[in-house]
Formats: structure tokens, C-alpha cells, sequence
């Protein structure tokens, strides 16, 4: 996030898209209502009119995968009528021609067919969001998970750098991340071409470093694989070993017969758990680890705040702290590493390679925690990036992108299209939430929710158990019957093993982020 | 400052800033004054009565926390007046229902006593869950105010709601003081629940009378952490937890990208119920279902306590020397078969960030290769 939740209930216009906030961030959903209580106006964009549309001034309900063309057609319109901010544009910004060229082919007539909206709606739309500034926008996977996330992400950008609302207190472009530590885990340098720090790999001069600090005479010098790309090499024996730390694969990857198949042809597969789950069963070995508050550490959350975790209880048996796992098999591999406990890999370690982080300390996170960037022991920490249009890389570079279809769209044997998500009483695949009292009672099992008018026309009664079918897989579940879906489209999770949506979501990739379209596959509902 | 933004409590000249409440300046320095009813960041409602004070000039007691403050008011926040006032409110409240606390023996009105024998015995359930954690015991206690001065009202008897799997409501304890009001529709804005019914039938009720399973109720656990009293509780922290045995400790939640602040509530080494931290960034003591009941995962019976070891179809328990020489053998042997990149590893995103420093420095410095990565992008 640029932003930061604290400057949720102050903010006076929203725009939530792609944000099933009150499930999947409640506490920050109710910063958005307390604003709307104020009088903020929201704009929801969203396939589904969910709970937080019920707060909202306008609910878009535009199709599946039509965001870009939505949002181009926005910015049309504020081009077009001259309501978008020219300072902002002429002093922070480059490429402007080649947007307003861009989406020039999208005038609202042409963009409300395929987002299957009123044209006059889109114009609403761009007049409100810059009649009141600045303009606080909010998204989640509804826009990532898409084989086009990465040019959704680009469309956002645009359209709040048009606006001129970055840089400034209520405005920016605000992701909500999905899980507690999936900032600091992209910080920490857990992906295949950064080093902690967002440093790139392919940089010399930082794997000179990095292999300084870490006592190595090299480091590899090509971007890795990710996620996708392991899998397949599983299949293809390019990959012999996997090393799997805290994730259910084969529940939270799209197909998971495919899924299965990858894990089931690894040569050697080390799963590190806290407990047995469906991807622990492909397992070689399998490492016990210590849970969360069975040891000391820091999470880092959605606005860039670092936080600590403490212990509350021990671990059970002899379950160890990651961190000790790890520095355990490198000892084994010829390599001692000093530090020995989470506490001093961050001080010694992380808060010296990190130039965001240098002025973060164990010391200094006993309250609130710390925002980075925070380069210096005297920093306060940073609430909101880019402050007055001073972008990291200098101008804010405007990057035009166009739509494109989901890869799979409804037809006629799969006339249905599948979006998935999160509820709000489970997380993930419920290796947690399903094992706390009482969560599964309030949720106990997956629904297929679908409009009652198509439930009408294949005579599906609610609570029915129906099958629903896609190209990879079928699943039996009960019909959630609810207006809350549009016609045309159903929506189901992937908490339960169970009718998982993920035994029918398309494992088609975005070509940069390789991230899923866990958003949109076409699938059939059959009545048993 | 000027004249103007001055006023006298308890005989002190204070500034205070134009809007704010008698409440509020006292709050700013320092001087306390008693609430029940008022929950921060909402509209006062003044129901309670109970943070009453003395203005000079003034017909009746005022309430503190929906009375703005005027320069030169000169304001008493402990007379005899107040006291007695005070006292009353108390008596009155503590009569209304089911506050077993304040019923020393007959005639013998030494709280103090009463109040470690009961401690002491602690036959759980005959003590109300929240002996030691409730604004009107903590108030009652202050004031020596009797429960035995007004008649008790029949709805002592009435037995609590236990019809969900999280949230206790006992109306036999409620004191209507509208917090959990509050809490539900100005804090988390879920409209769950409102006042209902008139007069001596007042009631709190969810989706017209009926229990919160069948109303709007998200069970966000914001009413249990504004009501002042023992109407309602966690059902899994009733009469396990006390607050006098353990001790809290203040962390980060496991869940979603928010990253609330926690008390988590330590028993003999267990984790027995979790509260928002009020005045922390960025929940300001709020949390969601999944972050206020979602912590018992860890003492499953199903968690992994010792290393495993593939033994045909199965597992077999190993120590932890076997089962990392095991992974440092068969990633050595791959490393010189086929090269560093044939290995590949997924990091965890709900795991510390020490963790997955850790794991990437293994794969790029011990192992050699880039081939590390986690669900960044889902």
C-alpha cells in the first residue's frame, strides 16, 4: 500500500475495487464504513454487489475480467472532459500522450458493452471520483488474479496518477495484501530475483553484497524459477528437489489434479509444517515447525509496518522455529551462520542489507512497530510513499495497456463463469481456521453461491447439492442461492478439500507475474 | 492561550480546546472521572449517568462525557454531591440484575472480604466470568455503593444465550449501557444488533429478539470487548479465563494483511482468549472473528511434533539429526547431479519475516540457486 489504514477513516472518496474487503479484511473494511458513516462517498467495482456495496454510493457491477476496459473508459471520460489533474500530470509525470491515445479507443459506449454496463454509469463514475480529491483506491486479488493482473495493476496506477492523488495523505494505490506476512516475505527477498530489499539478483554490485555479508565467494547471478514454473519442471525432472515451507499447494493451486501430479513427480520433496496436510502426504521428509506465537518475530503488514509476534506458548514436541530449521540444513551444506535467534538475524542481518529497513530495531518496535522506508535509527518510518509526486524512480511513468478476454470464457458447453475467493470465518485451506472451536460452525462446509435467476432456469432449489464442471475437474456442493452474484456468474472458495474451487479453476498465467486466473474459468451447474 | 479556553476542575485552571467535553478535558490532564456507557470514538449517549460532576451554577449534575466544555465553568468531579449520586447510580444498577458480586453477607457490608473469599474459592461458574474484569464491580467496589439497597429485579434469573459457538450473551448481567450498540454499528458498522423494547423492558436484541446466530452478527467479538460487564463473554474463554492468573502479551495477528495488534491473554502457557489493543495502530483494538477466536489452531492434537521420514507409503518418526543429514545428503547429491537449480523452494507468506530471510539466504548462499519464492502474487 501507499497509504497507510489509519488514513482510511479520514479519507472523503473511496473507490474499492476488486476487494471483497469485509470479508477478507474486515478491520480495514470497517475504517471504510466509519468514513462512509462521515460522509465519504464509496465507489464499489465489483462482478458481485458484496457486503461492503451495501455502504457504497455506487456499485459497478461490470463483468469479470473487464477492468481494463472500465477503467480506461474512466480515464477517457476525464480526459475527455478535462476533469483529470493537468498539474500533477505535467509536473510528476511522463507518457501522457500515449495514455490519452490509448484510451481514446475506449469511450464509455464501446467499454460499457464489454463490461456489461450502462455507458452513462462510467461517466458517473469518472465525474464523481474527481469532483471530490483526492480519491483513496483499494484493491486485492480481484484485480491481480487475472491472466491481465499485471496490466490491471498498471490501469489502477494510471488512473490515480491522472487523478493526481499520489503522493498525498487519503489517495494513492492501496493493495490490500491477503495474508498477515506476504509484505515481509516479499521484502525479506523470498521471491526469485530480489535480494532483502527488493535488490535485484542480476545486479552485480549487490551480489557482491550479499555474498560479503553472507561469507560466500558467489551468488547465482540469473533470476530463479517461480511458483509455476516449479511445478512444471517437477513434471519435467528439471527440477529434482522442492522445498515446500508452510504451504498447501495442493489445495491453494489452480487444478489440482495438475497440482498433484507436479508434487507426486518430485524426486525428493521436503515439506517444513505445522501440520499434516494435503501437500505433506507427496511428502520425502517432513519437518515439524513452531507455529505463530511459539517464537519471537517480526510480520510485516499491507501499509509496510513491521510489527512484532511473541511468544505465548512453546512449541509442541519437537517442533522448532523455521529459522533454526534452516540454519540447521545450511550448517549441514558447509555453511555457519552467527546469527541465533529471529532477534538477531533482523538487527545483524536484514536491518543492515535492507536500505528500507536500516533503521529498524528490535529496540524500537515495543509499540506500534515501524513503517519503512525507515533508513536510520532516527527515522520515524513513512505513513504514505511518494509524498508530493516525488515517485522512487523520479516521474511517474504513465503505461497505456489494453484489454483482454479472461482465457477462458463462458461458452456454451461451460456457459457459467467461475470467480473464487475467500470467506470470512476460514483462511486459506483451513490447516488453521478448521482446527480453532468454532469456526467450523459457523462455516462448515463450501457453497456454490449462484443468482437466483440462474438457479431459476436449471431448477435449482437453495441448499441443493448440485455439480458443478469445468474443463480440468467437477465438484458436488450445495446452491447458495443469492442476489449478491449477477447472472451468468457463480463464486466459491477454497477452504474446504471438499468442493474446492480450485479442483475446476484454469491454471492459465499472467505472462509477467506468472500469477493465476483464479477469477474467471468457465464451468457448467448440473442438476443431480 | 486566552481566557476564553479556560475552565476550573477541582479548583485547577485548565485550557482546553472549544468542542471538547467536560470528559475529554478532564481526560487531558489527568483527572479521572468514572464511565460505563461512553466507548471512545462514538457519539456520547449519556445513558449511564454515572460520570455525573458538579457545575457551579448548574440545577443538576451534569453528564461529563456529553456536556461541552465552556470557558470558566468551574467544575467539581468528586463532591459529595457527585458521590452520592454516584453511589446511587450504582445501587440502582447493581440491583437490576444478576451482580452476585456485590452480595456480601446479609447486613455485613465488608467488600473486601467478600471479595477474597469468592477469589479464593473460585468454583468457576458460580462466579460471574467477568469477577475482576468488570467496570461495575471495579465502580461499585470505589463508591461502597450496596447491592442490597434497591429491590432486585426479576431478570436476575434469566438464563444466557449460548446458541452460537462463540459469543456468550447474558442478559441476567446486561446494565443497558449501549456500548455493544455501539460497538456493532459506529466501530465495526455490522448492524447487528440495537435497543429494543421500552421502559423496564428494555432489552438489547439482534435481528428483532432473536439469538445473533440468526441475525447479521459477523461475530467480530466488538461487543464482548466494549461490554463493561459479565452480559457478554467469550464462550471459550468463560470461566477459564480469570485476570488474576496469567498475564497478556502483546502480538501481531496470523490472518490477513491488516496486522491487528493482539493481547493474547497466557494461562499456565496457554493461550485462553484474545482482546484488540485499544489505541494501537492500525486496529485501535478491533479485530475480526477469525483474529479474536481464531488462536486455539496451535494446541491441536493433530500438530506435527517430530520429524518424518518416508517409509514406503507411510511416514516413520525420526530425530532431527536423521531427518536434516537426510535433506543435506539428498541436496548435495542433486546439487552435483544436476546442478543447484534442480532444487526449488516455496517460502511461507504467514510465517515471520526472519523466516523466509532465512530460507532465501539458504537457497541462494548454501544451495546456490534463485529458486525461491512464495505466493506474492496471489
Amino acid at each position: 500500500m501507499t497509504n497507510s489504514f489509519n488514513e482510511f477513516a479520514r479519507a472523503k472518496m473511496f473507490m474499492v475495487i476488486g476487494s471483497n474487503m469485509t470479508e477478507a479484511h474486515p478491520v480495514a473494511a470497517t475504517y471504510v464504513k466509519n468514513a462512509v458513516a462521515a460522509g465519504a462517498q464509496l465507489i464499489v467495482v465489483d462482478p458481485r454487489r458484496h457486503a461492503l456495496a451495501d455502504h457504497a454510493a455506487l456499485h459497478v457491477p461490470l463483468r469479470v475480467g473487464s477492468d481494463i476496459a472500465f477503467l480506461n473508459s474512466v480515464m477517457q471520460v476525464l480526459i475527455e472532459e478535462n476533469l483529470y489533474d493537468r498539474q500533477f500530470v505535467e509536473s510528476c509525470t511522463v507518457d501522457f500522450e500515449a495514455l490519452k491515445q490509448k484510451v481514446e479507443a475506449y469511450p464509455p459506449e464501446k467499454a460499457a458493452a464489454i463490461c456489461g454496463l450502462e455507458a452513462d454509469l462510467i461517466r458517473d463514475v469518472a465525474r464523481r471520483i474527481s469532483a471530490v480529491k483526492p480519491m483513496m483506491l483499494c484493491y486485492t486479488l480481484g484485480i491481480t488474479e487475472h491472466t491481465c493482473g499485471r496490466n490491471n495493476v498498471l490501469a489502477v496506477a494510471n488512473l490515480q496518477m491522472l487523478l493526481g492523488n499520489m503522493g498525498v495523505e487519503c489517495g494513492g494505490v492501496n493493495p490490500l495484501r491477503g495474508q498477515n506476512n506476504v509484505q515481509g516475505a516479499c521484502d525479506m527477498g523470498a521471491l526469485p530475483n530480489v535480494f532483502p530489499g527488493y535488490q535485484p539478483v542480476t545486479n552485480a554490485e549487490a551480489r557482491e553484497k550479499f555474498a560479503l555479508a553472507w561469507g560466500v565467494d558467489r551468488l547465482p547471478d540469473q533470476n530463479g524459477l517461480m511458483i509455476p514454473r516449479m511445478m512444471e519442471g517437477l513434471v519435467d525432472k528439471t527440477v529434482q528437489a522442492f522445498y515446500v515451507f508452510g504451504e498447501n499447494l495442493a489445495n491453494t493451486e489452480p487444478d489440482i489434479r495438475k497440482v498433484e501430479h507436479g508434487l507426486a513427480s518430485a524426486a525428493f520433496l521436503v515439506c517444513q509444517d505445522i501440520f499434516p496436510t494435503e501437500t505433506t502426504r507427496f511428502a520425502d521428509v517432513v519437518l515439524p515447525a513452531a507455529a505463530w506465537s511459539e517464537n519471537e518475530g517480526t510480520f510485516t503488514n499491507s501499509e509496510r509496518r513491521v510489527n512484532r509476534v511473541r511468544t505465548a506458548s512453546a512449541a509442541p514436541g519437537m517442533a522448532k522455529p523455521n529459522w533454526w530449521i534452516f540454519k540447521q540444513i545450511a550448517r549441514r551444506l558447509g555453511h555457519e551462520w552467527p546469527s541465533d535467534s529471529a532477534r538477531e538475524i533482523w538487527d545483524n542481518e536484514i536491518s543492515v542489507l535492507a536500505p528500507q529497513l536500516c533503521g529498524i530495531k528490535y529496540a524500537r518496535l515495543e509499540g506500534d512497530g515501524l513503517q519503512w522506508p525507515c533508513p536510520d535509527e532516527t527515522h520515524g518510518g513513512t505513513c504514505y510513499l511518494h509524498k508530493d509526486g516525488a515517485f522512487a524512480c523520479g516521474l511517474g511513468v504513465f503505461t497505456p495497456v489494453d484489454w483482454t478476454p479472461p482465457a477462458e470464457e463462458a461458452c456454451e458447453d461451460y456457459p457459467l463463469v467461475l470467480s473464487t475467493g475467500r470467506r470470512l470465518a476460514h483462511y486459506h485451506t483451513r490447516t488453521q481456521t478448521g482446527r480453532c472451536d468454532g469456526m467450523n460452525d459457523i462455516l462448515g462446509e463450501e457453497t456454490v453461491d449462484m443468482s437466483p435467476l440462474d438457479a431459476a432456469s436449471l431448477e435449482i432449489v437453495p441448499g441443493e447439492t448440485v455439480r458443478v464442471v469445468s474443463r480440468r475437474g467437477e465438484v458436488r456442493v450445495k446452491a447458495h442461492v443469492t442476489d449478491r452474484v449477477p447472472r451468468g456468474m457463480v463464486w466459491m472458495a477454497f477452504h474446504f478439500r471438499e468442493a474446492n474451487a480450485n479442483w475446476l479453476t484454469n491454471p492459465a498465467f499472467d505472462p509477467v507475474t506468472l500469477t493465476a486466473e483464479y477469477k474467471a474459468c468457465a464451468v457448467r451447474v448440473e442438476k443431480l | 492561550m486566552s481566557e476564553k479556553e479556560i475552565l476550573t476542575i477541582n479548583g485547577q485552571s485548565l485550557p482546553f480546546q472549544p468542542g471538547q467535553t467536560l470528559l475529554e478535558v478532564a481526560r487531558d490532564h489527568g483527572i479521572p472521572i468514572p464511565t460505563l456507557c461512553h466507548l471512545d470514538g462514538t457519539v456520547p449517549t449519556g445513558a449511564c449517568r454515572i460520570c455525573v460532576v458538579e457545575v457551579e451554577g448548574a440545577r443538576n449534575l451534569v453528564p461529563a462525557c456529553s456536556t461541552p466544555a465552556v470557558p470558566r465553568m468551574i467544575v467539581q468531579t468528586e463532591s459529595p454531591r457527585v458521590v452520592a449520586a454516584r453511589r446511587t447510580i450504582l445501587e440502582l444498577l447493581l440491583a437490576s440484575g444478576n451482580h452476585n458480586c456485590a452480595l456480601p453477607r446479609e447486613g455485613n457490608g465488608d467488600w473486601t472480604d467478600f471479595q477474597l473469599q469468592v477469589q479464593a474459592a473460585d468454583d468457576t461458574d458460580a462466579l460471574c466470568p467477568a469477577w475482576g474484569d468488570c467496570k461495575l464491580q471495579e465502580l461499585a467496589y470505589a463508591y461502597q455503593a450496596r447491592a442490597d439497597r434497591y429491590p432486585r429485579t426479576d431478570k436476575a434469573g434469566e438464563p444466557p444465550e449460548l446458541a452460537n459457538p462463540m459469543i456468550v450473551r447474558d442478559f441476567s448481567r446486561c446494565i443497558l449501557c449501549g456500548r455493544c450498540v455501539q460497538a456493532c454499528n459506529e466501530v465495526q458498522v455490522n448492524r447487528a444488533i440495537s435497543y429494543g423494547y421500552r421502559g423496564s423492558d428494555s432489552k438489547i436484541i439482534a435481528a428483532g429478539d432473536r439469538p445473533l446466530a440468526a441475525s447479521d452478527c459477523v461475530f467480530c467479538g466488538e461487543c464482548i470487548q466494549a461490554c463493561p460487564v459479565g452480559a457478554l463473554v467469550e464462550k471459550k474463554a468463560r470461566y477459564t479465563w480469570r485476570p488474576w492468573k496469567g498475564e497478556k502479551i502483546r502480538s501481531t495477528c496470523p490472518y490477513c494483511g491488516v496486522g491487528c495488534q493482539q493481547w493474547l491473554h497466557v494461562q499456565e502457557g496457554r493461550i485462553v482468549k484474545v482482546t484488540g489493543v485499544e489505541e494501537a495502530e492500525p486496529n485501535r483494538g478491533r479485530l475480526c472473528v477469525k483474529g479474536r477466536f481464531g488462536y486455539d489452531f496451535i494446541y491441536s492434537e493433530e500438530r506435527l511434533r517430530t520429524p518424518l521420514i518416508r517409509e514406503g507409503d507411510d511416514f516413520r518418526e525420526a530425530s532431527w539429526d536423521e531427518a536434516l543429514d537426510l535433506v543435506a545428503e539428498r541436496f548435495k547429491a542433486i546439487i552435483a547431479e544436476h546442478g543447484a537449480d534442480a532444487i526449488a523452494g516455496v517460502s511461507c507468506a504467514r510465517s515471520i519475516n526472519e523466516d523466509s530471510y532465512q530460507m532465501q539466504k539458504l537457497f541462494r548462499a548454501a544451495i546456490g540457486t534463485n529458486n525461491i519464492d512464495h505466493c506474492a502474487r496471489t
